[in-house]
């Protein structure tokens, strides 16, 4: 189990600003992102856009800004779960909190902090019959372990670079690997393009260009999956995985049942120290919603300095804050 | 009919049919003037073709609308529902050519 004072759900530049101001008040946080990487919409939206409304950086992109605001915060040693969803909050008899993810992973801590922004991405699922029913007996949607693909036969679809960057690489691994998309071309990078189209041409890729899918079956675990061409024919392709690679969306989830008051996929906070309805627990950034909010960078930066204030009481209960300036104490880690 | 107001017909994700009227002299995009009329549309992105929120399905008029960028159809195609009448709504700025036209919101909701 995982013991910090804060836990931080959402590692977007809200979440990360959070470490920073916790952490000059001598709060330890770890924090937990669905997403493989952190940076939240900036890393995974818009990284190469650059930024005009932060202090100090007449311009910047997104990705840079992630980057800078984890050497600030690197002083203060956070701890990171990654590739997780947290599904699950547990209070304690003492006040404190069990936080529970997806995958399992366990955090006790004195304050949860909900930066969750737009909520968990989420991959874009296809409308197909009896998708949900072969989540997890063929379906997934991400590669996490090539290897798991050995010697199967493979079905992804998708016409995004990583479609075409999974359907190359699986080609020395899987037995057999299709690729389906709905257009006659790949929009994605020209090489990636380029790549796929050699493979098919060697018989190394089974390329459904201009094809629909249609439905998925099995008995149990997945067999084949159903496409339809322009000339409305059926055809069937044996597939063990069928990998559909549409992106991600964000999807507010696990979080609107935590008995939070949610307006418009938003919570409701105070602005006195962006506390929500449940003591011990704030919610920062995009997440919240209050007279007058805007969802910005910078107001997200504003809420997490004085959400840390009134968390230090949970913290520290016998210790009384007085407001100092950064620069009289300098940053001084644990 | 005023000059620079035209009929869309918009078709919503559960099937119910509405008139709108929109304004061709007011430089808003087509998402805009959804979101303006209280439907739901969540554009993610504020209309920079990049989180493909704004999807709709063109349903008349496709061909008297301008042709859709790069960036657009490279959005496009990550959509798993996406088909050859698919634009995104926040990079279409409706002219009085486009009178007529008939519209179904697709792009996908938050829940
Ligand atoms: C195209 C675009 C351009 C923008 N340009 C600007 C700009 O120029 N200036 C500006 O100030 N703002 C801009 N914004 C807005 C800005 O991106 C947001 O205000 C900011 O990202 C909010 O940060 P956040 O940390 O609150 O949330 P996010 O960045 O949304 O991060 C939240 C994180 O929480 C995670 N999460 C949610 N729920 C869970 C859960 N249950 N378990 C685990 N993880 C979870 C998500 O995976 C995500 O990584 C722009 C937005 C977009 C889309
Ligand atoms: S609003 Fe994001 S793509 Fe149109």
């Amino acid at each position: 189990m995982i013991n910090t004072d804060i836990c931080i759900i959402g590692a977007g530049p809200v979440g990360l600003f959070a470490v920073f101001e916790a952490g000059l008040l001598k709060m330890r946080c770890h924090l937990i992102d669905v997403l493989p990487q952190v940076g939240g919409q900036l890393s995974e939206i818009y990284p190469h856009k650059p930024i005009y409304d932060i202090p100090g950086y007449p311009s910047i992109t997104a990705q840079e800004l992630i980057d800078k605001q984890l050497e600030q915060i690197k002083p203060f040693d956070p701890t990171f779960t990654l590739g997780e969803r947290v599904e699950q909050i547990t209070r304690q008899d003492d006040g404190s909190f069990i936080v529970t993810t997806n995958e399992h992973t366990i955090v006790h801590t004195q304050v949860i902090v909900i930066a969750g922004g737009l909520g968990c991405f989420e991959p874009r699922k296809p409308e197909i019959p009896n998708l949900h029913l072969f989540e997890g007996k063929g379906v997934d949607y991400m590669v996490k372990d090539p290897a798991k693909y050995r010697d199967k036969k493979i079905v992804i679809a998708g016409g995004g670079d990583s479609a075409l960057d999974w359907a190359f690489h699986l080609v020395d691994i899987a037995q057999q690997v299709t690729l389906i998309h709905r257009s006659d071309s790949f929009r994605g990078a020209p090489d990636s393009a380029e790549k796929v189209f050699k493979l098919a041409q060697q018989g190394k890729i089974n390329l459904l260009l201009s094809h629909n899918l249609t439905n998925i079956h099995g008995n149990g675990y997945l067999s084949h999956v159903e496409t339809t061409n322009k000339e409305k024919e059926v055809i069937a392709t044996d597939a063990d995985y069928f990998i559909p690679l549409y992106g991600l969306t964000p999807k507010l989830g696990p979080i609107a049942d935590w008995g939070l008051n949610i307006d418009k996929n938003a919570i409701a906070v105070d602005t006195f120290d962006y506390s929500t309805n449940i003591e011990r627990i704030y919610a920062i950034g995009d997440i919240n919603t209050y007279p007058g909010k805007l969802k910005l960078i910078l107001c997200g930066y504003h809420e997490a300095a004085l959400m840390c204030q009134s968390a230090f009481k949970f913290v520290y209960p016998d210790q009384k804050l007085t407001f100092k300036y950064t620069t009289v104490n300098g940053i001084n880690t644990f | 009919m005023d000059d620079n107001l035209i009929n869309v017909t918009v078709i919503d994700r559960d099937g119910t049919e509405n008139i709108l009227e929109v304004p061709t002299d007011i430089n808003l995009s087509l998402m805009e003037i959804l979101k303006a009329s209280e439907y739901e549309i969540l554009a993610t992105c504020g209309g920079m073709a990049l989180c493909a929120t704004c999807h709709v399905e063109v349903i008349e008029g496709l061909d008297l609308l301008a042709s859709a960028s790069d960036q657009e159809l490279d959005m496009l195609d990550t959509l798993p529902d996406a088909d050859d009448q698919s634009r995104l709504a926040c990079q279409l700025y409706l002219q009085n050519c486009n009178n007529g036209m008939k519209i179904k919101i697709k792009g996908a909701l938050q829940s």
